[in-house]
C-alpha cells in the first residue's frame, strides 16, 4: 500500500498529458470542412475525340454543393447540377446542334446531376468519389478520382473521370457511330471551395 | 522526234500532287456548306490529311526540282510567254506552301488539333481564338481562289501549247521516250 496507489495516482495525473498528445498526433488541430464552393474559381471542362482529334469543351454553368473534411473523407458529400443549356463544345458548328434531340435534347433534360453516395481516401491526397450520374432521362454509377489540396482557408478539388456517351445516348440517330465521335468523354473538374466551419476548437496555449 | 522531257519523278509528284489538290479543293469547297454531321467531320478530316500530305509532297517536289535540271522551254517561244510561266509556277509553288500552313494555322486557331490519319498529331502553333480562327478562314479561302485562278491558267496554256502551238510543252510532262 505503499508504491502501487502512488504509481496509480501518477498515471492519472499524466493522463490529460497522454490525452492531449494523442490528439495532437491523431487528429490534425485544424481539422476543417471545405463546403462554400467559388464558382468563379472553379471549372468544369471536357475532352471529347472526333476521329481522334482531341476537342475541348466546357460547361461554364454549374453549381456544386460540396461537405469535405479531409480528416473524414467518408463523411464528405459532393452535390453537383450542371446546366446543359449552356455547354460549349468548342465550336460554332456543335454548339449550334448539341442542344437537340440527338445530343443533350436541353428542353427536355436542362440539367444533368450528380449526388455521391461515398468517398473514401486512397492516400497520398488523393480520394474516390462514387455516386449516380443522372443525364438525358438516365442514370449511372459514376466513379471519379481527384486530388485534394487544402491550406485551411481554400481547398481546391482536382480530378476526372470518362464518361460513355452512348451510355447515355448523346449523340443518337448517326452519331452513335463512335469511329467519329468517341464514345469515351473525358470530363476534367477543378472546383475551388472555402472553409465553412472548424469541427475541432483549435488547441490554444495560454 | 526526241523530247527533252522532265525525270519521272518529277512527272509523278507533278500528277499525284495536281490529283491531289483537285481532290482537295472540291472536297474543300463542298464540306463547308454542308449541316454539322458525321458526314461533315469525316470530310474535314480528309480534307486535312490531304492537306498535309500534299504540303509533304510539295516539299520533296521543291528537293527535287532545285537538284535536278528542268527541260528549256521551246526555243522561238515569245520572252513575255516565258516570264508569265515562270512567274505561275513561282506562284504556284508558293500557294502550295502556304495554303496548307494557312489551313494547319486556323484549324489550330478554331480548336481543332490536326490529327494526321487520326492518329498522328500536328503541334497546334496558335491557342485557340475565334477572330483569328475567323481570319485566318478568310486567307485559306482567298488563298485558294488564288490557286483555282493560276491551275486554270496553268492548263490553259498547256492546253493552248498542245492545240495552237503544237509544241513539246505538255508532252514535256507526259510519259514517253527520254531525250
Amino acid at each position: 500500500m505503499k508504491s502501487l496507489p502512488y504509481d496509480q495516482f501518477a498515471l492519472f495525473a499524466l493522463f490529460p498529458f497522454f490525452s492531449l498528445f494523442a490528439a495532437l498526433i491523431s487528429s490534425p488541430a485544424h481539422a476543417t470542412e471545405y463546403a462554400a464552393v467559388q464558382a468563379d474559381k472553379s471549372t468544369l471542362t471536357f475532352i471529347s475525340r472526333q476521329m481522334g482529334v482531341p476537342v475541348n469543351g466546357r460547361f461554364p454553368t454549374f453549381t456544386a454543393k460540396i461537405a469535405f473534411d479531409p480528416a473524414k473523407p467518408d463523411a464528405g458529400k459532393v452535390n453537383l447540377r450542371i446546366d446543359l443549356a449552356s455547354i460549349d463544345a468548342g465550336s460554332k458548328d456543335a454548339n449550334d446542334e448539341i442542344a437537340g434531340k440527338e445530343w443533350f435534347n436541353v428542353r427536355t433534360f436542362p440539367a444533368a446531376t450528380f449526388s455521391s453516395t461515398g468517398m473514401k481516401s486512397l492516400g497520398g491526397g488523393k480520394y474516390e468519389v462514387t455516386g449516380p450520374l443522372a443525364l438525358k432521362g438516365k442514370s449511372k454509377p459514376l466513379t471519379a478520382t481527384f486530388d485534394f489540396k487544402g491550406d485551411g482557408n481554400y481547398g481546391t478539388f482536382e480530378g476526372s473521370f470518362t464518361l460513355k456517351r452512348n451510355d447515355y445516348a448523346i449523340g443518337e440517330g448517326p452519331w452513335t457511330d463512335v469511329s467519329m465521335v468517341a464514345n469515351d468523354v473525358q470530363v476534367n473538374f477543378h472546383i475551388v471551395a472555402a472553409a465553412a466551419a472548424a469541427t475541432l476548437a483549435p488547441v490554444k496555449s495560454k | 522526234m526526241k523530247i527533252d522531257r522532265y525525270t519521272s519523278t518529277a512527272m509523278a509528284l507533278h500528277w499525284l500532287i495536281a490529283v491531289m489538290i483537285l481532290f482537295s479543293v472540291s472536297v474543300g469547297l463542298y464540306m463547308t456548306g454542308l449541316k454539322f454531321s458525321p458526314e461533315k467531320l469525316k470530310l474535314y478530316n480528309w480534307h486535312k490529311w490531304a492537306g498535309v500530305t500534299i504540303f509533304t509532297l510539295v516539299l520533296i517536289r521543291c528537293a527535287w526540282r532545285l537538284t535536278h535540271v528542268a527541260p528549256l522551254p521551246p526555243p522561238r517561244m515569245p520572252a513575255w510567254q516565258r516570264h508569265a510561266g515562270n512567274a505561275s509556277h513561282y506562284l504556284l509553288y508558293a500557294l502550295m506552301i502556304v495554303i496548307p500552313l494557312s489551313g494547319w494555322l486556323m484549324s489550330s486557331a478554331k480548336g481543332f488539333q490536326t490529327m494526321y490519319f487520326g492518329v498522328i498529331p500536328l503541334p497546334d502553333l496558335l491557342d485557340k481564338s475565334q477572330e483569328l480562327g475567323d481570319t485566318l478562314q478568310q486567307i485559306h479561302k482567298t488563298l485558294n481562289y488564288a490557286l483555282i485562278a493560276i491551275v486554270v491558267l496553268h492548263a490553259a496554256a498547256a492546253l493552248k501549247h498542245q492545240l495552237l502551238d503544237k509544241d513539246d510543252v505538255l508532252k514535256r510532262m507526259l510519259p514517253g521516250r527520254r531525250a
